[in-house]
């Protein structure tokens, strides 16, 4: 077992890091890149926290959606192959939710401020 | 080229073109990986150089135009009466800089979230959305006959076109499947085949405190439908957070729309809007895993261009919120 701090506890130590210290030091298009590296840490962090958990409910809705076993990439060829030859659509229920809750989980990963995001929890109200 | 080579290729046609004793202040302009910026000054004026990157002539990436025809669109735009640079000079082979062209200076705001959010712009905010109507108005009145280089890109063209992008990616996407089929159910009828800008949106506008004065970035620009480029400056990822305007962030579809039609644009059938704004919610999804397979295959290892493809699922956040409501 590997002893603490954990691997989410190490990527905050680094992000503050580039936020705090690192950010203000730099100018320009150095400023910009070390915004989007703290940005692309606090998207690992959420991942490593929230996706576990989105990949298993994904992958159970897509069981029941298909009725099909398989690993959570297969699932999602297979329905992407049922959208496009046309055999699932926005009629087939359980289609609309299960890409809304998806959808959700996975801007909540990577743009939780993103405002999209609250619209699509409106609409799956 | 170094900028040392460059200053002296510029100050050479300066020389010749107004007799000036060579260039100075030459700084390159941050932004544009697909091309690059010069400012300079002449004299007592300031001019922009735009070229391609370090010179080189080779192939420009998906649809862009070559930079003369760019240039050659502009003009024609200015001579309509729309708010666009002026250039002054087209670059030929004997100036060694590459394919590029040479236009005045203009001071104003091009940052979208500066425009959407600074007092400076508080007064300019509520005429952008008629503004921009009424250039792209006119825009689509261009008659670009004799200008070589501009492809037809029609509504079926294009959506082939990201399709087989989307497919080489060989990643599943659900949302871009029913995206994907949704379009290619509704083949937008009145087609009317007119110059199309490309990429009229939020980021590319030049705004002052009195409103919008410049429309740039007409690498993209080509013949197809006029209402794609209304549907465009509607996708939410060009609102910038500002979501309740759908216009850019800053304004209304009715104002947009009543802008468009009183410079003489026709009547705007909402619902051609609407699929143009799906089909650009979805090519720019694509288009982001399109940078990330620059950051893939090694040829920009920044991490800008990596985390750029976890923009995508904003895109699909956006799909579902325009075809998969109720």
């Amino acid at each position: 077992m590997q002893n603490g701090p954990s691997t989410i506890e190490l990527l905050a130590a680094v992000r503050a890091f580039v936020e705090d210290h690192a950010m203000p030091e730099l100018e320009g298009h150095a400023a910009f890149h070390a915004r989007v590296a703290a940005n692309t840490l606090a998207i690992i962090e959420r991942e490593l926290e929230q996706g576990p958990a989105a990949a298993a409910n994904e992958r159970a809705r897509l069981m029941a959606l298909l009725n099909a076993k398989g690993s959570l990439e297969a699932l999602n060829r297979q329905l992407a192959e049922a959208l496009r030859s046309g055999d699932m659509d926005l009629e087939t229920p359980g289609l609309r939710e299960h890409l809304l809750a998806t959808t959700i989980d996975k801007v909540s990963i990577d743009q939780p401020s993103y405002s999209g995001l609250k619209s699509a929890f409106q609409a799956r109200r | 080229m170094t900028a040392d080579g460059l200053e002296k290729c510029l100050g050479n046609l300066a020389a010749r073109l107004w007799g000036a004793e060579g260039v100075s202040n030459l700084t390159r302009l941050s932004g544009g990986a697909s091309q690059e910026s010069w400012d300079f000054v002449v004299g007592d004026e300031r001019y922009v150089l735009r070229r391609a990157p370090g010179g080189q002539s080779t192939p420009r990436t998906g649809t862009a135009v070559p930079l003369a025809t760019e240039a050659a669109v502009i003009a024609r735009a200015r001579a309509l009466g729309v708010v666009a640079p002026e250039v002054v000079y087209v670059l030929n082979e004997a100036d060694g800089m590459g394919p590029g062209y040479i236009m005045r200076f203009e001071d104003g705001e091009t940052i979208a979230r500066k425009i959407l959010r600074d007092e400076a712009y508080a007064k300019a905010r509520p005429k952008l959305a008629r503004q921009c109507g009424e250039a792209l108005a006119l825009i689509h009145k261009i008659d670009a006959s004799g200008i070589e280089g501009l492809p037809e890109l029609t509504a079926a063209n294009q959506l082939d076109l990201y399709f087989d992008l989307y497919v080489g990616f060989d990643e599943p996407r659900p949302v871009f499947e029913l995206a994907f089929r949704w379009l290619k159910e509704r083949p937008p009828e009145s087609e009317k085949t007119t110059l199309v800008h490309g990429d009229f949106r939020n980021g590319n506008l030049m705004v002052v405190p009195d409103g919008l004065s410049a429309v740039l970035d007409w690498e993209l620009c080509h013949l197809g439908d006029s209402m794609e480029d209304l549907g465009w400056i509607c996708v939410n990822s060009w609102r910038f957070g500002q979501s309740e305007n759908p216009v850019g962030g800053f304004g209304s579809y009715g104002d947009l729309f009543s802008g468009y039609e009183a410079a003489g644009g026709g009547s705007v059938d909402p619902a051609l809007v609407k699929y143009w704004e799906v089909f650009g919610t979805l090519k720019w999804g694509i288009m982001c895993m399109l940078m990330v397979s620059a950051f893939q295959s090694g040829a920009d290892r920044s991490v800008e261009r990596a985390a750029i493809g976890r923009r995508s699922s904003e895109t699909e956040i956006d799909l579902l919120n325009l075809i998969a409501k109720d």
